[in-house]
C-alpha cells in the first residue's frame, strides 16, 4: 500500500523555496560509548515530535528527540490547523506566530458541477469571541520552524538530527534504542519513548505491531502553486467540477501567495503518468484557466488509509501522532489529532516521572485518545464513502443529495465535503467526575473549554490564557467572592490546584481576579456565585460544582490523576 | 412505525410511483428512489422511526 504523501513528491520549479536545513552534530555517546539514560526519548521531530518535548521540557523533563531527516518537511502537508491546535500551541507558545503567518478562515463552500453558486455553505466558528479562529492555513515546515525555533528557549531538549533509530529494546522497566548517524552509531535507554516517527512508523514495525481498519481505494493530487490571485480565504470544495468532471477538487490559500489544490484521480490510474509535468499543468491550466501565471511549490500524489492501532501505549512505548492513527485529509483531522494527542499524553507522564500519579494513568492516555481517534476515523470515514462511492446504490444517493440540495436546504446538510476538526469531548473517561448537580451539558466533565475574552489587572485577555500547565479551578464568584484558605491548602498540596476568581464586569477584582468582559463565560460555563470548575492541565473540564468544598475537589482530582475511578 | 396503512388511496399512490419510473434507465431509477428516500427521511425526521425500519429491512433482507 502506498503512503499517505508517496515519495512521488517533489519540489520543483521557481515557486520553492528553499527549506531550512540543520546541521549534524555528533552525539557525545559516539566518543564515550556510554548508554547514556534519558526519563524520556523521542523519535521523530515533525510538528508532533516537537510539540512533546516543548510541553515536557515546560514540566521539568528535557527530553532527546531524535530525527532521522536534516530539514523540516516538504510541502503544504498538514496545511489546516483547528482552533484547539491553535490553542494548545499557544500554551507551549508558538500560535501567535502562526496566526500572524497564516491565513485565517472560518468560512467552507462546496459547489456541484459548472454551478457557479455554492450548493453548500458553512461556517465554522459558531461563537465568535475567542482569541484563535476555526482554522488557519500554514504550511507545516512553518509550523515546525516556528517550534524549532521555540527550542531556543527550551536548552535542556537535545534535538538530535541525522539520527535514525534502527534498534528498540522495549523492557517492562526500561527502553533501549540504538541509533544510527552519519558518524557512527551508538545506544540510549530512557523510562519511556515516545514514538512520533509519522504514518510509516519504523518503531511501529520494529516492534511488530500494526494497524488496524479500513485502506480506501482512491488516488489524489496535490499541487502547491504560487500564484497573485484574489480569491477568497475560504475552503473550496467542488463535486463533479468541468475542471475535473466525475471526481472531486479542493482549494485552499496558504502563506506566501501559496495555493493547494487536491485533485480526485480515481483509483485505476497510472501513478508515474499522472505525475509528468504535463499533465499536472493540464489540470492546474483546466482549473485556472491560462490567464494566470504560476509556479510549482510542491507536487505530490496519495492516497490515504483510515486506521489506528488497536492500542497508543505498549509497555514504555506510547504512540502518538500519525504513528498511532490515520485519516484522510478532508476533515483535518491528522495532525489536529496529533497535537491533542500530546496535549493529554505531557501532563500524565511528567506527574508519572514525579512519581505522583499512578503508571496506570498512561491507560487513560490510550483511552480518551483512542476515543478521539475513532471520533476521527468515523467522521473521515463517512466523508470518504461520500466522495468516493462504493457501488453504484452509493453513487446514486450521493448523486441525488448534490441534486437535492440545489432546491431544498435540508439535503445540504447530508452534503459531506469533509466534515472539519472540532476538539475532542472526552465522554466516558474514567477521569471525569459526574455532574451530580444540575448543570448544561455545553462545559460538561471531559470538555475542552472554551475560550471568551476577559480583563485581568485591567488588561484585556482571554481565558484560555489564565489555564497553565497544572490543574486549575475556576471559581465563579460575585463582587463578595474571593479565594479561601481551603483554596490556598489546595494551591500548595502536592499536585497543586491554582484557582482563579471570575467576576462580573462591574465588580471590585482583586489581583488575579478576572473579569469575564462580555459575560460569556458565565454563559458558556453555566455559572452562578459559587459555582466552581475543575480544569485538567490539558484544558479539559474534570469535574464542577455548585459550591466549592475542598473534599470534594480533592477527590475529583485523586480521580483525574489516576488515584482512583 | 404505522404498521397500518396511513395512505390515502394506496392504489392511487402505488401507481403514481411506478410511473415516476416509466422511461428511465435503471441507474436513472436509483438516484430518483434515492431521492425520494431522502426526502421522505426528512419529512419523517423521527429517527426512532427510521432506525426501526432500517434494521427490519438489515434483518429481513438478509434471511
Amino acid at each position: 500500500m502506498s503512503a499517505k504523501y508517496a515519495d512521488l513528491g517533489q519540489s520543483r520549479g521557481a515557486g520553492r523555496q528553499a527549506r531550512k536545513t540543520y546541521p549534524f552534530v555528533a552525539p557525545p555517546e559516539l566518543q564515550t560509548g556510554e548508554i547514556r539514560h534519558c526519563p524520556v526519548v523521542i523519535v521523530g521531530g515533525g510538528p508532533i515530535g516537537l510539540a512533546t518535548a516543548i510541553d515536557l521540557d515546560r514540566r521539568g523533563f528535557p527530553a532527546v528527540i531524535l530525527e532521522k531527516h536534516d530539514s523540516v518537511s516538504d510541502g503544504s502537508r498538514a496545511i489546516c490547523w483547528a482552533k484547539r491546535t491553535l490553542e494548545i500551541l499557544d500554551r507551549l507558545g508558538t500560535a501567535e506566530r502562526m496566526l500572524e503567518k497564516g491565513v485565517t478562515w472560518n468560512v467552507g463552500k462546496v459547489y456541484f458541477g459548472d454551478q457557479p453558486d455554492p450548493i453548500y455553505t458553512f461556517d465554522l466558528l459558531a461563537d465568535k469571541a475567542q482569541k484563535f479562529p476555526a482554522f488557519i492555513n500554514l504550511q507545516q515546515y512553518y509550523a515546525e520552524e516556528f517550534l524549532i525555533d521555540q527550542l531556543a528557549g527550551h536548552e535542556g531538549v537535545d534535538m538530535r538530527r541525522q539520527n535514525e533509530v534502527i534498534g528498540v529494546e522495549n523492557d517492562p522497566d526500561q527502553v533501549t534504542v540504538t541509533v544510527n548517524t552519519p558518524a557512527g552509531s551508538y545506544r540510549l535507554s530512557c523510562d519511556y519513548l515516545i514514538a512520533a516517527d509519522g504514518h510509516r512508523s519504523p518503531v511501529r514495525s520494529m516492534l511488530d505491531l500494526d494497524f488496524e481498519g479500513r485502506v480506501f481505494e482512491d488516488h489524489f493530487l496535490i499541487a502547491d502553486v504560487r500564484m497573485k490571485v484574489d480569491f477568497p480565504a475560504e475552503r473550496r470544495f467542488w463535486f463533479d467540477p468541468p475542471f475535473n468532471p466525475g471526481n472531486t477538487s479542493l482549494l485552499h490559500k496558504q502563506a506566501d501567495d501559496v495555493w493547494r489544490i487536491d485533485f480526485q484521480l480515481g483509483w485505476d490510474i497510472d501513478k508515474e503518468a499522472a505525475l509528468n509535468e504535463k499533465s499536472v499543468d493540464d489540470r492546474i491550466r483546466g482549473f485556472l484557466g491560462d490567464d494566470i501565471d504560476f509556479d510549482y511549490e510542491w507536487v505530490s500524489l496519495y492516497t490515504f488509509q483510515c486506521r489506528r492501532m488497536k492500542s497508543f501505549v505498549h509497555k514504555r512505548v506510547i504512540f502518538v501522532g500519525d504513528s498511532a492513527h490515520l485519516v484522510s485529509p478532508f476533515g483535518a483531522r491528522g495532525a489536529n489529532g496529533g497535537i491533542q494527542d500530546v496535549d493529554n499524553l505531557v501532563w500524565k507522564l511528567a506527574l508519572i516521572l514525579e512519581d505522583k500519579a499512578p503508571i496506570s494513568l498512561l491507560q487513560s492516555y490510550d483511552e480518551e485518545r483512542v476515543y478521539g481517534a475513532d471520533e476521527n476515523i468515523l467522521n473521515s470515514s463517512r466523508s470518504t464513502d461520500f466522495m468516493t462511492p462504493k457501488s453504484d446504490v452509493s453513487k446514486a444517493f450521493r448523486d441525488a443529495t448534490l441534486e437535492l440540495a440545489r432546491d431544498f436546504a435540508f439535503a445540504r446538510n447530508f452534503v459531506n465535503s469533509g466534515r472539519l476538526s472540532v476538539p475532542c469531548t472526552l465522554d466516558l473517561s474514567a477521569l471525569n467526575e459526574p455532574d451530580t448537580e444540575e448543570f448544561s451539558a455545553k462545559q460538561r466533565p471531559g470538555s475542552p473549554c472554551l475560550d471568551a475574552p476577559i480583563t485581568g489587572d485591567g488588561i484585556e485577555s482571554w481565558f484560555l490564557n489564565q489555564l497553565g500547565d497544572h490543574f486549575t479551578g475556576i471559581l465563579f464568584a460575585d463582587a463578595n467572592g474571593s479565594i479561601t484558605n481551603d483554596m490556598r491548602v489546595l494551591r500548595d498540596q502536592d499536585i497543586p490546584v491554582h484557582t482563579v476568581v471570575v467576576k462580573p464586569v462591574g465588580c471590585a477584582a482583586h489581583d488575579g481576579d478576572i473579569i469575564d468582559q462580555q459575560a460569556q463565560l458565565q454563559k458558556h460555563y453555566d455559572a452562578r456565585p459559587g459555582t466552581y470548575y475543575l480544569i485538567r492541565p490539558d484544558q479539559h473540564v474534570a469535574a464542577r460544582w455548585r459550591s466549592f468544598d475542598l473534599t470534594k475537589v480533592n477527590k475529583a482530582l485523586s480521580r483525574a490523576t489516576g488515584h482512583s475511578s | 412505525m404505522h404498521k397500518e396503512i396511513n395512505v390515502a388511496d394506496p392504489d392511487g399512490f402505488y401507481a403514481k410511483l411506478i410511473e415516476l419510473h416509466e422511461g428511465l434507465s435503471t441507474d436513472e431509477c436509483l438516484k430518483v428512489n434515492a431521492k425520494l428516500i431522502l426526502m421522505m427521511a426528512n419529512e419523517i425526521g423521527d429517527r426512532s422511526i427510521l432506525d426501526e425500519m432500517l434494521a427490519y429491512l438489515r434483518d429481513e433482507s438478509r434471511k
